[in-house]
């Protein structure tokens, strides 16, 4: 990372494009619509501090392996940027391809999981299925007895999954995308849209003032219904409180990611020794930053459970997302029934893994005002045609 | 130079009971009361460990859990990879040693502590049980409030012992209706006064105190903010109120030679704390020059004002200490130890994680409780500013060189970490913590945090409290895994279900399959056969002669009242309120969006009550859903539904001889066909209890299901083994079934179907009614997505060499396309056409075979594609999914 | 962990209930008539409002009864439960 991060700016009275978000996929939009489509009167409008939303406070698991076509399309695509990325934006991400493994538990995650590496090979997307001595190879302090209450019967993995550094991600993006000329306004709220003729939406009303648009894209995760609701547009989405934490730092004994959608816990390692773990969303709908207590037991009776290691490990810090979940467990990204206005949302509980490729994809469509082809399955239309994309076997309990 | 036991102070230690402990391989000794960080004092140890990143020696700095240089790991009498070594109660036998920053997980762990959880109501929580939590806790224990006050230290009162405070306290043990608990942290405070509690108990035991409160009072005090200077972590710099407390509560003066280094009259009274104790102070250095302040002079101490300490000389324990004042004069003094005090902060951790706000204090230079956050809460004492004593901001003795004015020892950052980041161009504190990781090492930053936020506000020249210290994160203390985990572990991690007849299951050896929270027998092999042989003998046992299934696990649900075949009309895709008493109906349930959520059968029992059976997994979501829709959509429908799963256990004997087995149990049924057909049931004895005979058939084949009293249950299995032992009858598991009942082309919801199929697919469009009325999920299949004539539809698969297994969850491509693949990542996406999603080995049919969902598969019979899986394609042959007596006269007759 | 005040049997913890999403989100009278965008909104589209609304909640390890609750999402804070049959109280 140079020593320069991004500037300070102030936003002007009007630009060509303008993204409310400043999280990763908002970030990543604008550095695209620059360096992609040669739009650099762009402004990003940020609530808090950059980065502050769910790029914060994600658990940070990169992985491609969807099971629909659509799915494993977009997801790879944010893959392999995600494999130049560094070269890209000339910063060290920690992007480390450690792998994903997924465990079933059950003979239906077996069939299940067998079913996704085979869709995923033949979409192009690196993916094995591994027994349980394989699981046992790969990553020994998992417990692949069958004392376990629900014994581990195999694995998927995927050797080009990994974690990425989420700061750093974001600072990337909005570094470069600030050197092309693009504006990043943070403590700035929006309150309300410009609305011109037949209700098309020409800018947002900010704390900082008004701001014209051309185009208007909300990126803005947890938040994006409350927005949206700004101009009398209901969406497809629920906000939850998804819930993570970090173990106290040890030496290196997990090398890989780990996750169990059967009994709820995902696990990395990081750098600097905490163990990262996630499970699944509380239940309710909340804004409030904070889940209930009783999902971080349960997640931690898994964690010890499926890693006899992790007996003496201690809970350091837990904190919560706000995630907008679709019905379909995949995400919109497209046009609005509303001109001018665009929406990048409903990534749930698997947004940071599509970072790169989100961006892209918005790019192109606030710069066109179409969707991109690897979008176009993934428009509001299609919870009128019924056209879903169902990924609750891919996303489950999170990632 | 060392600290050691002097003849004053000590109110918090037993001189009389000197306790053994090694550190370092070093025996050493102590007494009882000390934490293990005073008795190392007290024995002289200067470094404790050393620095997670550049490996300084490090010692001890606070009295407290907001140390944030002293860990160690413990050894003995229990395994701790790393805590703080403040917070370690001294005991016998204790073993430690030093750990720089990171713990170590052994990979054969020792023994845990013993955790269990306990759950409480109160009126009135108090956290602290320093002097404003003990008059909190009296004042609400007198009001006739149930309280519970928790003190994270094992003493009472303040750390610096106050006989007031503990004559209140030994009120309170004794007081009804108030439970004390001394060790214990409150983690966090969360949403309507719920607050967990870790109490670590001296005997190596746990408690998580999971409470709910009407009020919840924060007495949680205030921590001493550090000073940066340079080398300001060597062994020798305290802070002021620790060294205080080493020496008042457990008699350690912890140097000889001391700087008082102050930016508040709070450290002044510790002067004279040590020159009774034996010791010298060299001088007070205090920041303040404005004549700020009211400290009382201290006879014969010098007193800088204006002055601050630059820098300290020494490796492992402070030699010398270099000061800076008015004017830029410096002087060098010998001194072994700094006590520095950078003023008073409010820990307002769990305050701001539940959703309070703070405000800056000009006077304190600190952050106060703005009086935001839920009405239920509130603070008190020092936590809310009260009593703390005015301080100059003053985070760092400005140098040239700020590269050795350590902030965080944790993460060994600097002053010069922080203002490269701001110079970098970071300007939010959140952004700061994370490119330097300022905060989020062990201590997370307890002492440090709000230092680096004033760095931050001053380096950009925001006013003071411009911005505060970053986000507030629970848990308060690191608290182990296991005792969150409580007794959620092994067999309790999610309770197992069985069924009354589990232990003969047992008993002869079935391997057991985990569907939803019950163990099924999946097969019973017999010595010298593995799982695929067991499964084609069972198989074969029911196609010519007879087997017997404990079904027991179906979900079994009563609708019971004048509406309830109405009521069903709408939950199934099919009508049911037009089935006779005495008969049986396959049914079908859907999602709101048309897709295929459940299956099972409808009896009706009487005119107004019917018995429907739902899938294994599915008993619960079903129930809900009928509870659902009843309550919230149609009130006025008379209907009472009833799980009845584990009331009836189920006994289901099928195959050829079905029949003859039945009989031979001796049953006061007429069994004919005639009387007795396919899809009727009837009630009668059977083996002499009273039972409900039901002819239905998952397998093809002539079949009883006999549902009995859940008491009678393994009566009657038993009672049909050995009827049925002349006919060959034969046990069989959830693997056999599943192979017969695919041999006939009965799906199973959750395996052939994955919550994106409709009726149609399935070739099931028959049971779909076509009048008009609705149903549950009718509106989605007129939907365009529903109609496409290219959807996957449910076919057979025979593998065209009519030997080769094909894998379930194998993918279908055109003939050829995934050939020379070997399993590698196609160079270029391969059009998937479907997946298999049941396969097996057939006892009878010759060759193995698959169902599978195929893209427009309804128009391919007869085709070939391939089935992908583990590196292999196998041509598959497609045919429709019914591969044993389609005319249904096995069934029927 | 919330409380919530099941209008029947009193405040209980959360882990008894089941949340419910939105409620007064009434089954259209006749789905047959509504057209495939009408019917997508019932099916998909709800309110997401960060601030007080109107939410269900079933109590399954209780009295399994379905009730509705006015619960503010921004702080979690359950304002009032009440029952089916009781009219919709104003939001706050």
């Amino acid at each position: 990372m140079a020593e320069r991060y991004w500037r300070a700016a102030a936003p002007k009275a009007s630009y060509e494009v303008v993204i409310v978000g400043a999280g990763g996929h908002g970030l990543a939009t604008a550095y695209y619509l620059a360096r992609n489509h040669g739009i650099t009167d762009v402004c990003v409008v940020e609530k808090g501090w950059l980065g502050g939303g769910n790029m914060a406070r994600n658990t940070t698991i990169i992985r491609s392996n969807y099971l629909w076509d659509e799915s494993a399309a977009i997801y790879e695509h944010a893959l392999r940027l995600w494999e130049g990325l560094e070269a890209e934006l000339d910063a060290d991400l920690q992007f480390s391809q450690r792998g994903v493994m997924n465990l079933a538990h059950g003979l239906q995650e077996v069939r299940a999981g067998v079913r996704r590496v085979e869709a995923n090979r033949l979409n192009g997307i690196d993916a094995e299925w591994l027994t349980p001595e394989q699981v046992h190879e790969r990553c020994p302090i998992i417990d692949t007895s069958p004392r376990l209450r629900y014994p581990v019967l195999g694995a998927t993995f995927q050797p080009r999954g990994g974690v990425a550094r989420h700061d750093k991600v974001a600072w990337a993006y909005a570094t470069r995308a600030s050197e092309l000329g693009v504006d990043i306004v943070e403590h700035c709220e929006v309150r309300g849209f410009v609305r011109g003729p037949g209700g098309r939406v020409e800018g947002v009303e900010t704390t900082r003032g008004r701001i014209l648009a051309g185009r208007v894209g909300l990126v803005a995760a947890g938040h994006t219904s409350v927005l949206a609701s700004l101009v009398g547009l209901r969406l497809p989405l629920q906000s939850h409180p998804l819930q993570a934490l970090v173990s106290v730092l040890y030496e290196p004994v997990l090398d890989t990611v780990v996750m169990s959608n059967a009994i709820h816990v995902y696990v990395s390692q990081a750098d600097k020794g905490e163990l990262v773990m996630g499970a699944g969303i509380d239940a309710y709908n909340g804004y409030a930053q904070r889940g209930s207590f009783h999902v971080i037991e349960h997640q931690l009776a898994a964690a010890v459970e499926l890693f006899p290691i992790f007996a003496h490990a201690k809970v350091l810090r837990t904190w919560a997302g706000i995630v907008d979940v679709c019905p379909d467990a995949s995400p919109i990204i497209g046009p609005t029934p509303i001109d001018g206005l665009f929406l990048n949302c409903g990534w749930g509980t698997g947004g940071f893994k599509a970072t790169p490729g989100s961006g892209w994809v918005f790019a192109e469509t606030l710069a066109t005002g179409r969707p991109h082809p690897l979008a176009a399955a993934f428009g509001l239309d299609r919870f009128t045609s019924g056209a879903l994309i169902d990924e609750h076997g891919a996303a489950a309990v999170a990632h | 130079m060392t600290g050691r036991r002097v003849e004053v102070g000590g109110a918090g230690v037993d001189r009389a009971r000197p306790i053994g402990f090694r550190f370092d391989d070093v025996d050493r000794e102590g007494l009882a009361g000390d934490t293990l960080a005073s008795a190392l004092l007290a024995a002289g140890v200067d470094v404790v460990a050393s620095s997670p990143i550049l490996g300084r020696p490090r010692g001890i700095v606070s009295a407290g859990s907001e140390e944030p240089s002293a860990f160690v790991e413990l050894t003995e009498p229990w395994f701790d990879p790393i805590v703080a070594a403040t917070t370690v109660e001294l005991v016998e036998g204790l073993a430690a040693r030093g750990r720089p920053g990171v713990g170590r997980l052994p990979t054969s762990p020792p023994p845990e502590r013993r955790a269990r959880h306990v759950h409480r109501h109160v009126e009135t929580v108090v956290v602290g049980g320093g002097t404003a939590g003990l008059e909190a806790a009296e004042a609400a224990a007198a009001r006739g409030d149930r309280v519970l006050v928790a003190q994270d230290r094992p003493w009472w009162g303040p750390a610096i012992p106050d006989p007031e405070a503990q004559a209140r306290a030994a009120r309170l043990a004794v007081a009804d209706d108030v439970t004390a608990l001394a060790s214990t942290v409150a983690l966090g405070v969360y949403d309507d006064g719920y607050v967990v509690l870790l109490e670590r108990g001296g005997d190596g035991r746990d408690r998580v105190w999971h409470v709910r409160a009407a009020r919840v009072v924060l007495a949680t005090g205030a921590t001493e903010r550090p000073i940066a200077f340079a080398d300001c972590d060597r062994p020798g710099v305290m802070l002021a109120g620790a060294v205080r407390v080493y020496l008042e509560r457990f008699a350690v003066l912890a140097g000889q030679r001391a700087v008082v280094f102050t930016t508040n009259d709070g450290a002044y009274p510790l002067a004279d704390r040590i020159r009774e104790a034996g010791g010298e102070v060299v001088a007070i250095v205090d920041v303040r020059d404005d004549g700020s302040g009211n400290a009382p002079p201290v006879s014969g101490i010098e007193v800088l004002r204006g002055w601050a300490v630059a820098a300290v000389e020494g490796e492992t324990r402070v030699r010398a200490v270099h000061l800076v004042g008015p004017g830029g004069r410096r002087e060098r003094v010998e001194a072994d130890l700094v006590a520095v005090s950078g003023g008073w902060m409010p820990s307002l951790g769990l305050y701001r994680a539940i959703g309070g706000g703070l405000r800056p204090d000009e006077r304190l230079a600190a952050f106060v409780p703005d009086g935001s956050g839920p009405p239920w809460l509130e603070v008190v004492g020092a936590a809310a500013g009260e009593g703390l004593p005015a301080s100059a901001p003053f985070w760092y003795t400005p140098a040239e060189d700020l590269t050795r004015h350590v902030v965080d020892l944790q993460r060994d950052q600097t002053v010069a970490d922080v203002l490269a980041a701001v110079e970098a161009g970071l300007r939010s504190v959140e952004h700061v913590k994370r490119r330097t990781y300022i905060g989020t090492a062990l201590d997370q930053g307890r002492t440090s945090g709000h230092l680096v936020a004033e760095i931050v506000n001053a380096a950009l020249g925001d006013p003071l409290g411009a911005q505060g210290p970053t986000t507030a994160r629970p848990p308060t203390a690191p608290a182990p895994f296991t005792a969150l985990a409580g007794v959620d572990r092994g067999e309790l991690l999610d309770p197992v279900r069985t069924t009354p007849i589990h232990r003969w299951h047992v008993a002869n050896g079935a391997t057991f399959e985990d569907v939803g929270q019950w163990k099924r027998p999946r097969a019973y092999p017999r010595p010298g056969e593995d799982l695929e042989a067991a499964v084609l003998r069972e198989c074969r046992a029911v196609r010519e002669a007879a087997g017997v299934l404990d079904a027991s696990t179906l979900g079994k649900i009563e609708v019971v009242g004048p509406d309830a075949g109405a009521f069903l009309d709408r939950m199934y895709t099919n009508r049911m309120s037009t089935l006779p008493v005495g008969r049986i109906r396959y049914g079908l349930m859907l999602g709101l969006d048309g897709m295929v959520v459940d299956d099972g059968v409808a009896m009706r029992l009487a005119e107004d009550r019917f018995l429907v059976t739902t899938t294994t997994g599915g008993a619960a979501a079903v129930l809900d859903r009928f509870e659902e829709w009843l309550q919230t959509e149609w009130p006025h429908l008379r209907v009472y539904c009833t799980s009845v799963t584990e009331q009836w256990a189920v006994v289901a004997i099928g195959g050829p001889l079905a029949r003859e087995v039945v009989r031979a149990m001796g049953t006061d049924v007429d069994l004919d066909a005639s009387s007795f057909p396919f899809m009727t049931w009837r009630e009668g004895t059977v083996a002499e209890v009273p039972a409900r005979l039901c002819r239905v058939s998952f397998t093809g084949e002539l079949s009883y299901e006999l549902h009995v009293d859940g008491r009678h249950g393994a009566h009657v299995w038993e009672a049909a083994i050995a009827a049925g032992e002349p006919y060959g009858l034969t046990p069989y598991g959830t693997e056999a079934m599943h192979v017969l009942r695919a041999e006939k082309g009965y799906i199973i919801v959750g395996q052939d179907t994955d919550g994106t199929v409709t009726p149609d697919d399935l070739g099931m469009g028959w049971i779909v009614r076509t009048d008009g009325s609705d149903f549950l999920g009718r509106r989605s299949l007129e939907r365009p997505d529903a109609r496409r004539p290219d959807r996957r539809h449910l076919v057979g698969l025979v593998p065209v060499d009519r030997s080769t297994l094909v894998a379930e969850g194998a993918q279908l491509v055109a003939r050829g396309d995934a050939d020379g693949l070997g399993g590698r990542p196609a160079p270029e996406p391969v059009p998937m056409l479907g997946h298999v999603t049941s396969s097996y080995r057939s006892a009878v049919l010759g060759h193995p075979f698959a169902l599978a969902m195929l893209r427009a598969g309804r128009s391919r019979h007869g085709e070939v594609v391939d089935a992908v899986a583990h590196g292999r394609s196998v041509p598959c042959e497609v045919v429709p999914p019914i591969f044993w007596d389609p005319e249904d006269a096995r069934r029927d007759g | 962990m919330l409380q919530i005040p099941c209008p029947w049997c009193g405040p209980r913890d959360e882990v008894e209930f089941r949340y419910g999403g939105q409620a007064h989100v009434a089954y259209p009278e006749d789905p047959a008539a509504l057209s495939d965008d009408d019917w997508g909104a019932f099916l998909f589209f709800r309110d997401n409002p960060k601030g007080p609304w109107r939410e269900r909640w079933v109590h399954v390890a209780g009295c399994r009864r379905w009730f509705n609750a006015v619960r503010d999402t921004a702080t979690h804070r359950l304002i009032t439960t009440y029952r089916l049959d009781e009219p919709p109280p104003e939001l706050p």
